[in-house]
């Protein structure tokens, strides 16, 4: 597995760096590049919910990211899965990236830990096996709404 | 965004993350062209060593070796460094701004939550 790590000290309290990397005003102002406004940012940060940004670039496309959320434990510990889409079609289905956040309470801030890797095929598989447990939780959650609903 | 086969790329990282492969390579960049034996001269394991770390340098496309009359000449192979080099970087030029973006907004919100609060004990008790 090829990955790349970043760690940048941040002088913000833990709850606050987490709720810029788990709610969609905060992902939609800082994941799209410099003098873009995202065009449609969803962020539902629970396990098995999805992550979706859309931006257009400069030379006048859209890139669209998408992901699912794998682990969430606010305020210290963010897992998703990360792929690029390009209108509507998922590309690179079988390079799924995997996006680690790791938060550490430091002396006036947070230490952010940030943990990029690119999933070759036997890992993607296994992701793609949580990506299904996923999938239930949503069924699961349709499921009860239904139920509520009568 | 990526172009690169991954297992490629994986067999790449895999071996320059050993110090001692690190060292061979960095001598190659130094040297250019390598005798076995002079590679293996300034280090402390054996040569049946040096041997197989040349081995998952080569099966990594890292490095070429020629057999010339009863020497072997070790060469460094760049193009797969550079491929390693450029998803490293393609990563970095994302996330690197990304997170300067992210520090620049959580700082500003910290200085405003901070406000609040001094605001909020300054208050006379109503």
């Amino acid at each position: 597995m090829t990955s790349i790590t970043l760690v940048r000290r941040i002088a913000a309290r833990p709850t606050i760096v987490f709720e810029a990397l788990t709610t969609a005003e905060g992902v939609a102002a800082w994941w799209a590049p410099e003098d873009v406004q995202a065009i449609m940012t969803e962020v539902d940060a629970r396990v098995g919910g999805a992550f979706r940004i859309r931006f257009p670039t400069l030379d006048g496309e859209e890139h669209e990211a998408c992901g699912e959320y794998l682990e969430v434990v606010p305020p210290l510990r963010l897992a998703m899965t990360w792929r690029w889409v390009f209108g509507g079609v998922v590309v690179e289905r079988d390079n799924v990236s995997r996006i680690e956040f790791d938060l550490r309470p430091i002396d006036g801030g947070v230490e952010l830990t940030v943990t990029h890797t690119d999933l070759t095929d036997e890992a993607s598989a296994s992701i793609h096996g949580e990506g299904w447990v996923g999938s239930l939780g949503r069924l699961t959650r349709l499921v009860e709404k239904a139920t509520e609903q009568r | 965004m990526l172009n690169y086969p991954p297992r490629e790329l994986d067999r790449t990282f895999a071996a320059l993350g050993d110090p001692t492969r690190r060292e061979i390579l960095a001598r190659l960049e130094r040297e250019e062209t390598l005798t076995i034996s002079a590679l293996a001269a300034p280090f402390a394991i054996k040569l049946p060593a040096v041997m197989k770390h040349l081995d998952v340098l080569s099966a990594a496309g890292l490095i070429t070796r020629s057999k010339h009359g009863r020497t072997v000449d070790v060469r460094l192979a760049p193009d797969r460094l550079r491929d390693a080099a450029d998803w490293l970087a393609r990563y970095e030029r994302f996330w690197s701004p990304a997170l300067d973006r992210l520090a620049a907004m959580a700082e500003a919100k910290e200085a405003a939550a901070k406000e609040a609060e001094k605001r909020q004990s300054e208050a006379p008790d109503v």
